[in-house]
């Protein structure tokens, strides 16, 4: 199993059990507040946490942190940066053309400044800048919230070339419709607890 | 030591009419400061008249375990005095620990190499000398400190989305702090370099016009003002780094994170 987790706490989550396989996409859904950013942020071990979480069978303990998160990318809803400038976000300060194309960004878009950027343009890049590391498990926090029709389906494009390359990938969302979409299991985080929806029938046929 | 003269009592009774027509001022014009204006004055009268009491009494005994019991006790009030002026601290030990070890090190760090390689008393725990330097020494590495402590702080709370944003992509914590490590040590020695840029210029030091005043040659009056901003910088600079390093160090933890919730907020007095 890609990413897996047994018995995961953190303050107000719990996460009991959940497994990812290379190239699948999970759902995690549940009302703000339900403490879905606060199991991410566990996972990639941002906030003290117990429990087993492990990577292709290797124990997360194993890992220094940083390795950890070059392997499991957490993208949060709100972005943050540190430089001016897009490009220094990147490694050796390059953006790849195809991806900032495959996301309808112009090729110029690493010399623009930060404090410019709308909220969409922030969200596509900020998901850039962790693919550009390459991780084996994308953790999302409502990738398109800030993305219109368009953009979102060049969101999820990007994302299915991922999940075809192998990369695992856990999303938050608030939209059924794009669960149906990219996903076929579902989790839901109620009062802090996650738990596997049950099948529906269209996902099962 | 030619030409010290000697103040009678007479001399600051009548100085300190000046006060009584500061006093009236207030009262006149209703500045309510008439009250605060004696007490402050009748305050620090009693405090310096302590004090000089005190290092009477030391300086008549000059023994090294007197000088060092001073020395660690001046110290640790600098330590609880960086920990006052911290608008955000440290949980638990730390509020007070941090800065008192700093203080701790440095102070008698920078005294016992003054007295020992530069100055020379004789004894070389003299403590009319290793008191005055040791109190300069901390004074002003404790303000480098509590500046530098209260940007690190202030700007990690403002700044979590940069730093978590470098630790998420893989970056180490002192990859993740370092904009925020710099800017800390900047301010924390801003003051020095100031009043080094300063000095001689703008504003004459205490310690040398003091000197002058009790009859010392101003040339050996600026070596004696040299030595003791040497040894000034190099205490708030050693301070300012340990204190920076040893903050960041506390507010994020061995699996590189942000550990905010080891800060508080402290209360308004």
């Amino acid at each position: 199993m890609r990413l897996s987790l047994r018995d995961l706490r953190a303050q107000v989550v719990a996460a009991p059990r959940l497994d990812v396989a290379a190239g699948e996409c999970v759902a995690v859904m549940g009302a703000s507040g339900s403490g879905k950013s606060r199991l991410l942020r566990a996972i990639v071990d941002l906030d003290p946490n117990e429990g087993q979480v492990g990577l292709d069978g290797r124990s997360r303990g194993t890992f220094a942190a940083p390795d950890w998160r070059h392997a499991v990318a957490y993208v949060p809803a709100e972005s943050g940066w540190w430089d001016e400038r897009v490009a220094p976000h990147f490694p050796d300060g390059r953006l790849s053309a195809a991806g900032l194309a495959a996301l309808g960004l112009p090729a110029a878009a690493g010399q623009w400044l930060v404090a410019r950027l709308s909220t969409g343009e922030r969200q596509r890049l900020a998901l850039l800048r962790a693919l550009a590391r390459e991780p084996k498990v994308l953790l999302l926090d409502e990738p398109t919230s800030g993305l219109d029709g368009e953009g979102t389906a060049k969101v999820e494009a990007l994302l299915r070339e991922e999940l075809e390359r192998g990369v695992s990938i856990l999303m938050v969302t608030h939209d059924p419709a794009q669960a149906d979409r990219l996903t076929q299991r579902r989790f839901r985080m109620e009062k802090g607890v996650l738990q596997e929806e049950p099948r529906h029938e269209a996902a099962a046929s | 030591m030619s030409g010290y003269i000697q103040l009678s009592v007479l001399d600051l009774v009548l100085a300190s009419g000046l006060l009584l027509a500061a006093t009236l001022a207030s009262l006149l014009l209703q500045l309510g400061l008439a009250r605060q204006i004696v007490w402050a004055a009748v305050r620090m009268t009693a405090q310096l008249l302590l004090i000089g009491l005190l290092l009477k009494l030391i300086f008549a005994i000059t023994a090294p375990w007197l000088t060092a019991l001073v020395i660690v006790a001046m110290a640790l009030l600098a330590g609880y005095e960086v920990r006052q002026r911290q608008a955000n601290r440290l949980a638990g030990w730390w509020s007070y620990g941090l800065g008192a070890s700093t203080m701790l090190l440095v102070g008698p760090l920078m005294t016992v190499l003054a007295v020992t390689a530069f100055v020379q008393p004789e004894p070389w725990y003299d403590p009319r000398y290793a008191i005055p330097m040791v109190g300069m020494i901390l004074g002003n590495a404790m303000t480098g400190v509590s500046l530098g402590l209260d940007t690190l702080t202030s700007a990690m709370k403002r700044d979590v989305a940069a730093v978590e944003a470098r630790l998420l992509l893989g970056g180490t914590r002192w990859e993740a702090c370092r904009p925020i490590v710099r800017k800390a040590m900047r301010s924390g020695m801003m003051p020095i370099i100031n009043a080094m840029m300063a000095t001689g210029v703008i504003a004459l030091p205490g310690m040398m016009t003091g000197q002058i005043l009790a009859g010392v040659d101003p040339e050996e009056a600026v070596r004696y003002q040299l030595l003791i901003m040497f040894m000034i910088a190099g205490a708030t600079s050693l301070g300012v780094v340990l204190a920076v390093i040893g903050g960041t160090w506390r507010l994020t933890d061995e699996r590189h994170r942000l550990r905010l919730d080891r800060l508080t907020e402290a209360k308004a007095s």
